[in-house]
């Protein structure tokens, strides 16, 4: 059951456009799963008039804490990215459906590829993967070496078992997209499952490739987002549910999908 | 202690503010943020006969003080809404407002009659006003006659009360209220969303999927207030306002100009809660100028006469 609840900033670490936000909201920090988000009102009166969707990027319930990693593209980030711990800020989560990985056990290698901001989801699934002892490869991929601020969070805190880096104009790691290194890389024949994070073009480019490679996947989608808890509809993306397609709102039945329900072409 | 309740007539209300159509799903999802017994009412998303898909996104845009849509009605049909939401609803002791669409008067009737051999509904909203349904923004709240036309057909087919919600896209809104109300509608809501276009000047594309949407948000206060208070002016049965309310303050707005309650719209999506907040503020607004009862309050608008012009 989601709440709406003030929060305090606990903690803010910026890397240029990129912030990792730390709130102390024990109430959220009990309930989050990887995958789930917050409705977040970076203006107490507006504008903007609505709230702003973010994936949690990590909770830790015996700190009663949550936090969101995004970057500072519009106006909405923009005025979230001025907060200073301290601060309060209201908040209503957690929301949505997240990953499914309760099932999984070792052997076997789970992938979670991360474009851009969109590693935020996949940085908390990996700790939580890391504490059950699963074997985590993350490929994270940006146009350029600051967009990838969190590689050293991730090495640091061990969340990879192996941590691929890519960019586009090759100033770190691969160049290329990460889509591109992970169609090089060796698939493992120990591959299980991925989990994705990202911009529409390269989500769609990985899921491709999974279903050649037969590999399950479950994806993590944006949206823009009228109310974030189902009540407003305006978030649907063509879904299949049974045998066809329906408008399914991301908010409520996802964010997180599997693959092979995602209408990722309008020929499908 | 402030009495809230309102008098619409055939029914006594516990307090004036509902929840709008389309913005507070079918109730439920309102479950962890409210209890659904301490509203006026709950007016759920607009039920056609059949489930319904809705528009193609993108649904939303977001623009200044202001949210345009175009979500287009999707919905579970009068079937599953009875069987598994209804029931539901009743169980939270809600005061149940089922907002009743259709593509054709024959549909309109269908609903009605299929939802009157089921219990915990309090009385019907009909819907003959969202503009993302038909082609071009038409709808049944654009012309007097049609208007006339469909509220009559529903009126004989139900035996629950009726309110008809209005649209704001006509010249004259009175005429359409008067239409609405000799074709026997017990109430009248008003108002709908305003048309609207948001355009994506890189694309040279429409933002939203379906061209344009309907409008809502702050953005519309005073247009909507405007319409209420004309409409109050022209017709006998009681009114309900609708427009861009965020705090008790707004309500009290449409209150003063005569409406006997309020639904609360888009604020629901900011701010799930906001609805019990307005009642508070109501409350507080009350004891503030000692008022025993809201019933007081409501019509207490007074327009400055005119100066002379000399």
């Amino acid at each position: 059951m989601s709440q709406l609840i003030e929060a305090v900033i606990k903690d803010k670490k910026s890397w240029g456009d990129y912030f990792f936000v730390t709130f102390q909201a024990p109430e959220l920090a009990a309930l989050a799963a990887p995958g789930q988000f917050v409705m977040v009102k970076v203006s107490p009166k507006g504008p903007p008039l609505l709230r702003r969707p973010f994936s949690l990027a990590s909770a830790d319930r015996e700190e009663g804490t949550i936090a969101i990693f995004f970057q500072r593209v519009g106006l909405g980030t923009n005025l979230l990215s001025r907060y200073s711990p301290g601060e309060k800020i209201s908040l209503i989560g957690p929301l949505g459906r997240g990953f499914s990985f309760e099932d999984l056990a070792f052997p076997g290698e789970l992938l979670l590829i991360g474009g851009g901001r969109g590693i935020a989801p996949l940085y908390y699934l990996a700790q939580k993967l890391k504490e059950r002892g699963l074997k985590v490869i993350i490929f994270y991929g940006g146009k350029t070496q600051s967009d990838l601020p969190l590689r050293e969070a991730l090495a640091k805190k061990k969340l990879a078992d192996k941590l691929i880096l890519a960019t586009e104009d090759g100033s770190l790691g691969f160049k290329g997209l990460i889509t591109d290194v992970l169609e090089q890389e060796v698939l493992s024949p120990l591959a299980k499952k991925a989990f994705v994070c990202g911009p529409e073009a390269m989500m769609k480019k990985v899921a491709e490739l999974l279903r050649r490679w037969n590999l399950p996947g479950e994806f993590s989608l944006e949206a823009f987002m009228g109310c974030g808890f189902g009540v407003c509809w305006g978030c649907v993306r063509w879904i299949k549910r049974g045998q066809e397609y329906q408008l399914v709102r991301i908010c409520q039945e996802g964010p997180v999908f599997s693959r092979e329900d995602i209408k990722w072409s309008e020929e499908e | 202690m402030v009495d809230l309740s309102v008098d619409l007539g055939f029914i006594r209300l516990s307090n004036p503010i509902f929840t709008a159509s389309g913005t507070c799903g079918y109730g439920l999802e309102m479950i962890p943020f409210l209890e659904l017994k301490k509203l006026g009412g709950v007016v759920v998303k607009g039920l056609y006969f059949e489930p319904r898909q809705g528009n193609p996104p993108p649904r939303l845009v977001e623009t200044t003080a202001g949210l345009l849509n175009a979500i287009g009605l999707p919905g579970i049909g009068v079937e599953a809404f009875a069987r598994e939401v209804l029931p539901q609803l009743h169980q939270q002791q809600a005061t149940v407002i089922v907002n009743v669409c259709g593509n054709t008067d024959d549909e309109y009737e269908r609903v009605v009659r299929y939802l009157d051999d089921h219990p915990g509904i309090a009385f019907y909203e009909l819907n003959i006003s969202c503009p993302n349904v038909k082609e071009g923004g038409q709808c049944p709240a654009l012309d007097a006659r049609a208007t006339f036309r469909i509220v009559s057909r529903v009126k004989k087919a139900t035996q629950r009360p009726i309110m008809t919600k209005l649209s704001p896209n006509v010249t004259d809104i009175t005429i359409i209220a008067r239409a609405a109300e000799e074709a026997g509608s017990d109430a009248l809501s008003l108002v709908n969303t305003f048309l609207g276009l948001a355009v994506d000047v890189e694309t040279g594309q429409p933002k939203l999927a379906n061209v344009w949407g309907g409008l809502s948000g702050p953005a519309i206060k005073p247009l909507a207030l405007r319409m209420v208070y004309q409409v109050v002016q022209t017709v006998k049965v009681p009114v309900v306002g609708i427009g861009g309310i965020v705090t008790g303050y707004d309500a009290l707005e449409f209150l003063a100009v005569g409406a006997k309650a309020v639904e609360v719209g888009t604020a629901n999506f900011v701010n799930p809660r906001v609805t019990l907040q307005i009642i508070d503020e109501l409350q507080n607004f009350c004891q503030k100028k000692q008022l025993s009862r809201i019933e007081d309050y409501i019509g207490s608008f007074r327009p400055r006469r005119e100066k002379q012009k000399t």
